[in-house]
């Protein structure tokens, strides 16, 4: 396998609804990360459009409709897309292009206008539902989250007060991101407490707003990385791995397929320890207690600890390992697959020094991103490294 | 130190912010659509026979002999093994509450003032934490809790049709050992 670099990033203000269209969003994200990689469209070989259910967008395939804003007419072109695992997947979608050798450069795009759906998006999710067992009782997919959020609760006996933590923690960290919907750096964890119940035990600021937004990715090879970069982050290791649908049959306290993903990415990556060897995390966090979850999966703490750790400020930024300096889905806003502007090009950010008031302050070299999609059954996950 | 004299990524948030008002007054140029379109799906095999057991006030399993599972949803093979299933095994109608929501959502995330009560059963007979969503009744919402016994309340025979809502939730179940 070659080695991948990434040599550009770029991506668009996130709000609940953005005038733009779709494509004209893709542009501005991808023209972004042109200009930081120094490239333009002749010089791309392929593309990776990533986006989440077509229903939001109310186009069905909708890859199709985006390719132009992606720079992908007369290119090799693919759309993938697993609901939020998307975010990390569709770069590495875009890394095994590169790691073939099938492409030198390739530009991944990600993209999701969740405002087109009107009123709200709530009602196009009622669609991802099993149809024959859960759609009679007219289910809302908070109805999920809240579920396994007190299955996760119940079982390690966490306090609610220890997860509207994260909350607090990302809210907070989004305030120096330009692109942030929900920044709030006065935000309290009474705030998240007395916030109105959605779906007990989800509270409105337990979760994170249904946004806007496109974000973009330029990828290549080792030879390309040292003609157009000074100062590439390297993606080392890359893992997917998803659990039956049979969702009533599982136990949701624990995300074993994010355990899996993240042991293929650190195997490929060559992290025997991921406590000692990652410097700092942006796993997935459309809900405060996910967060939690997914440090679990990834093995950067004892099941059930990592309540604990946010407690003691060790995922703070300026903490031992720092988790979603971004400021996360929670802070910055949730375009389902578009957060890969946190998970994935935070990491590119954090990685080469240029995330300004974000940085984190020891400039890491390590870092890992996840998502996690489809009904509470896909991971996702990326190592990347520094140059 | 690296991080000194770089400007800051991103380096700009491109994109104009829409609020619901601009909609409503049509301050922005924008089209509608409305989708019409329905689907009937045929169930195959195992959900054919769950759904016309539900219909005979019945919770009916398939076993997997090769991981010892009993499944409910019942299925044809066996996703772990990706083997044939065994045998059809009826259980009974109390189990276990796994998990649970005190949900004020609807489905189109509107608010509601008597919350839902929902949750996933694991069926007493079936292997532990199988089971499937469905709603609590005859409860205050202070009582629901993960351990709890439950039993179904079934539709009257003429009511039912054959679909998972022929039980019409499940309630506390007094008689239960765990």
């Amino acid at each position: 396998m070659k080695k991948v670099a990434v040599i550009g990033a770029g991506m668009t203000l996130f709000r609940r609804r953005l005038l733009e269209t779709g494509k004209e969003l893709s542009y501005l994200a991808t023209k972004m990360a042109m200009e930081e990689s120094g490239i333009e469209k002749k010089d791309i070989d392929m593309v990776v459009m990533g986006s989440a259910p077509d229903a939001f967008d109310g186009i069905h395939m909708k890859g199709e409709n985006l390719l132009d804003g992606a720079a992908a007419a007369n290119k090799p072109y693919i759309r993938v897309f697993n609901g939020g695992g998307t975010s990390v997947f569709s770069p590495i979608a875009g890394w095994w292009h590169v790691a073939s050798g099938v492409a030198d450069v390739v530009l991944v795009v990600c993209e999701e206008k969740m405002g087109s759906c009107f009123p709200h998006p709530q009602t196009a999710f009622q669609h991802i539902w099993d149809p024959i067992l859960d759609r009679p009782l007219h289910p809302n997919l908070v109805w999920l989250f809240a579920m396994e959020m007190n299955r996760y609760m119940t079982v390690h006996k966490i306090k609610k007060e220890d997860i509207a933590r994260v909350a607090v923690k990302n809210k907070r960290n989004a305030v120096g991101h330009p692109c942030a919907q929900l920044a709030d750096e006065k935000i309290t964890i009474e705030d998240v407490l007395n916030s109105e119940v959605m779906a007990w035990p989800v509270q409105r600021l337990d979760i994170s707003p249904p946004s806007d937004g496109a974000s973009a990715l330029i990828l290549c090879s080792e030879e390309k990385a040292r003609k157009l970069s000074t100062e590439p982050a390297w993606i080392d290791g890359v893992g997917w791995n998803i659990d039956s649908t049979m969702w009533t049959n599982r136990d949701l306290y624990y995300p074993r397929y994010v355990e899996n993903a993240a042991k293929m990415a650190y195997k490929m990556a060559g992290i025997q320890n991921p406590r000692k060897e990652i410097d700092f995390a942006e796993p997935y966090d459309p809900f405060d207690y996910k967060e939690l979850h997914h440090m679990e999966g990834l093995l950067l703490c004892d099941k059930g600890e990592a309540p604990i750790l946010t407690r003691e400020g060790v995922t703070e930024r300026d903490g031992d390992l720092p988790i979603c300096p971004s400021g996360g889905l929670l802070g910055v806003g949730n375009p389902i697959a578009a957060t890969m502007g946190q998970k994935v090009c935070e990491l590119y950010w954090q990685l080469t020094g240029k995330a300004g008031k974000r940085q984190i302050p020891t400039d890491p070299s390590v870092g890992v991103g996840q998502a996690w999609g489809d009904i509470m059954q896909m991971g996702t996950v990326i190592v990347m490294r520094r140059g | 130190m690296m991080t000194a004299q770089k400007k800051a990524h991103p380096k700009y948030a491109p994109g104009t912010h829409v609020s619901t008002k601009d909609i409503i007054d049509k301050n922005i140029t924008y089209t509608w659509w409305e989708p019409e379109i329905q689907y009937c799906w045929s169930l195959g095999p195992a959900m054919s026979r769950f759904l016309q057991e539900l219909k005979k006030g019945k919770i009916i399993g398939r076993t997997c002999k090769k991981c010892d599972r009993v499944l409910v949803p019942p299925r044809m093979f066996c996703e772990y093994c990706y083997r044939p299933t065994n045998d059809w095994i009826y259980l009974k109608d109390t189990g276990n509450v796994e998990t649970f929501s005190i949900s004020y959502l609807d489905p189109n995330a509107r608010r509601i003032k008597d919350p839902i009560l929902i949750g996933v059963i694991s069926i007493d007979g079936a292997s532990p934490q199988h089971g499937f969503m469905h709603y609590f009744g005859e409860m205050k919402p202070e009582e629901l809790h993960i351990g709890m016994k439950v039993k179904a309340v079934w539709k009257t025979e003429k009511e039912r049709t054959g679909s998972i809502t022929d039980i019409k939730y499940f309630k506390p179940w007094k008689g239960g050992k765990r």
